[in-house]
């Protein structure tokens, strides 16, 4: 490791009682971002991957509660930090993005106002201040007429138009780190295309930090220098995207994109992954993927395989990692 | 229509009333939505015909129509040369051609076991006699990759892509020759998604059925479908076999939308996106092409003509509805994000 981190998350737990018993949506996440880098969190749902970025900013749900690990933020501890020190960070240094902008906008306050609300709050500026700094971001994420359309209310706009005042926000004062949770599912793939342009290069210009979720492997090689696989609460393999994408060395890498159609290579056959996800309440033992997995050994039902460090940082939770470096040849 | 045709939609229209209060109705202001803008379409015995397109676009509304559950305003829809009723199909029209919704969640009933639900079909329908059909109920869940006692079961004791087998067994019951899926993988995991498709696929083979397959998802219409038609705002904009199509585009929009999906391989950093602006509001269309508005390449006559679907004279496979088919450079594509 290299340099100060942005972000430092180290084996996080969280657990949730319920009434089948004692869930763990996250059992033991650990994940690094430098700064100015971008890092996919991947996964199919349930896998743990927007509990796990709802969890940095303190945002799980009220029965969920981090039980042990820590979350580093340029050197601060947030676990366990206030709500009134969180809200120093929270929109401030670290923004998020939510799927679903109709959602997560105020539905009565007009956009230039809920744009123009961050700077006012954390960065102390006047009104007139804010509203000014407000139609320039409406103008920097591309959206027409800024001054006319900074008095609209959210129902105004099309879902491309609310994701880009969603950006707005997010950027309003400028952050270290951006928390982009399924940014683009709900879009349109040319609106989705538009989108995922701006923020790459808006996080570019400004060196912003991105954490960005989702179930879509293309969308993370579009946006991603790095990227981490999760199943069932834990991260499976992680590295650099090029590598992950193109040598997995994680069985339930290699099947994720085994069974998604790739657009250019549309001659391969799709092979699904056999089974279901297991049961967070009694996760399988051993490897949590082994019921699933065509490479399984005795081994994988008895040891836990750690997340294991290999060149560079690239990193898997597979005993018998290999044996996808064979499967991938044979596929080609 | 050609022998080789077993589906044929001619000028279908469907349209919606919206925001039409009733003061606005008493002033006759009401507001239609075109959803189904008059358009034409064939289908081909045993093929399997992706219609693609937005949100929006009309796809579903159109794949509705075709199944009878939207009667179409105006138009026709012909299967093997017999003009279906827009509304009120008899029993064995409407066995004839069956769909598979987009979320399983929410189009089983709820209350039904599954051995239930097929039994009932195969009953009402005549489908097998009566002596058959728990004989059949087990068949069609061994079609489809279910276990034999799933048919004692409730949706609700299923995963996603086991409700979409399901769905599948339902739909396949009455021995359709044209089966409907709508958006069928949009709501499972990608795991989970392969495996329907791959059934989809081998259905399709073994019980010779023609496939019309609503997708936005162009990866997945690349790998299962042979042709493909393109909607853009309530009409087909494109239509060609589906390498034919991804190789060589010709309505500018269709070049957009190949060229807007993501990659596994990242691709150069140009900033500017394959499609600028959102469409426009379905209620207030442009005059002239719907697609203008956010063309690279509109010149003055797309302002003032609607232009048709035609087919190209290299090729009467593709059709594009574009003033300047063919010339879908997006060279000179405004650099603004």
């Amino acid at each position: 490791m290299t340099g100060a981190l942005q972000l430092e998350v180290s084996d996080l737990r969280v657990q949730i009682a319920s009434h089948g018993g004692v869930v763990r949506p996250i059992d033991g996440v650990s994940l690094e971002i430098a700064p100015g880098e971008a890092v996919g969190l991947v996964g199919e749902s349930g896998s743990g991957k927007s509990m796990t970025l709802k969890s940095i900013l303190g945002l799980l749900p009220p029965d969920a509660k981090v039980t042990s690990g820590s979350v580093v933020f340029d050197g601060t501890e947030l676990t366990g930090l206030s709500h009134s020190r969180l809200n120093k960070i929270r929109g401030r240094r670290i923004a998020m993005i939510f799927q679903e902008p109709m959602s997560a906008l105020n539905p009565v306050m007009r956009v230039g106002n809920q744009i123009a609300e961050g700077p006012r709050v954390h960065l102390g500026m006047s009104r007139a201040q804010s509203v000014e700094r407000a139609i320039d971001l409406m103008r920097r994420v591309g959206i027409p007429e800024p001054e006319r359309r900074f008095r609209a209310f959210p129902h105004e706009f099309s879902g491309g138009m609310r994701q880009r005042v969603m950006i707005a926000m997010a950027l309003s004062c400028d952050p270290e780190l951006i928390l982009c949770d399924e940014p683009t599912t709900a879009l349109d793939v040319t609106i989705q295309d538009q989108i995922l342009r701006l923020l790459a290069k808006l996080c570019h210009e400004s060196g912003t930090s991105l954490m960005f979720v989702t179930h879509d492997l293309p969308v993370v090689a579009q946006v991603c220098h790095k990227v981490a696989v999760m199943y069932a609460g834990r991260i499976v393999e992680r590295g650099t995207v090029s590598e992950v994408f193109g040598r997995p060395l994680h069985p339930y890498t290699l099947g994720l994109l085994r069974s998604a159609p790739d657009v250019d290579r549309p001659g391969l056959s799709l092979v699904p992954i056999p089974g279901s996800p297991p049961s967070l309440a009694s996760p399988p033992s051993g490897c949590r993927f082994h019921p699933r997995c065509q490479f399984a050994e005795e081994d994988c039902k008895v040891t836990d395989p750690p997340l294991r460090l290999l060149d560079g940082d690239r990193a898997t939770a597979c005993l018998h990692y290999e044996r996808c470096l064979d499967q991938m040849g044979t596929d080609t | 229509m050609s022998a080789q045709d077993i589906l044929e939609a001619a000028g279908v229209e469907v349209s919606f009333s919206v925001g039409s209060s009733i003061s606005a109705r008493l002033r006759h202001q009401q507001h239609l939505l075109h959803a189904v803008d008059g358009v034409d379409l064939t289908v081909r015995k045993g093929e399997a015909l992706a219609l693609v397109g937005e949100s929006g676009s009309g796809k579903s509304t159109l794949a509705r129509a075709i199944a009878g559950i939207q009667p179409a305003n105006r138009g026709q829809i012909k299967l093997d040369g017999k003009v279906l009723p827009a509304r009120h199909r008899s029993r064995a029209d409407q066995r004839r051609i069956q769909i598979v919704f987009q979320d399983p969640y929410s189009s089983l009933n709820p209350r039904l076991t599954v051995g239930g639900m097929l039994r009932e079909l195969l009953r009402v329908h005549h489908v097998v006699p009566r002596g058959e059909v728990e004989a059949r109920t087990q068949e069609l869940l061994r079609m489809v990759g279910l276990p034999e006692d799933a048919a004692g079961a409730l949706p609700r004791q299923f995963s996603g892509g086991q409700r979409q087998r399901v769905a599948i067994a339902r739909a396949i019951a009455l021995r359709p020759e044209v089966l409907v899926a709508d958006e069928p993988v949009s709501a499972l995991d990608v795991s989970v998604q392969a495996t329907i498709l791959n059934l989809l696929q081998e259905l399709q083979s073994e019980l010779g059925l023609t496939l019309l397959f609503i997708s936005h998802n162009l990866a997945v219409v690349r790998h299962l479908c042979d042709r493909v038609a393109v909607m853009y705002l309530g009409r087909i904009i494109e239509v060609a076999p589906t390498e034919v199509l991804f190789a060589n585009p010709r309505h500018p929009y269709t070049a957009g939308l190949l060229a807007a999906i993501p990659r596994m391989t990242p691709g150069d950093e140009s900033t500017a996106p394959a499609v600028k602006g959102d469409p426009p509001s379905p209620l207030a269309l442009p005059a002239g092409c719907r697609f203008r508005t956010r063309c690279p390449i509109a010149q003055q006559i797309c302002a003032e003509q609607d232009p048709a679907l035609i087919a190209s004279s290299e090729n009467p496979e593709h059709s594009a509805a574009c003033h300047f088919a063919g010339q879908t450079s997006l060279a000179n594509a405004p650099e603004t994000v």
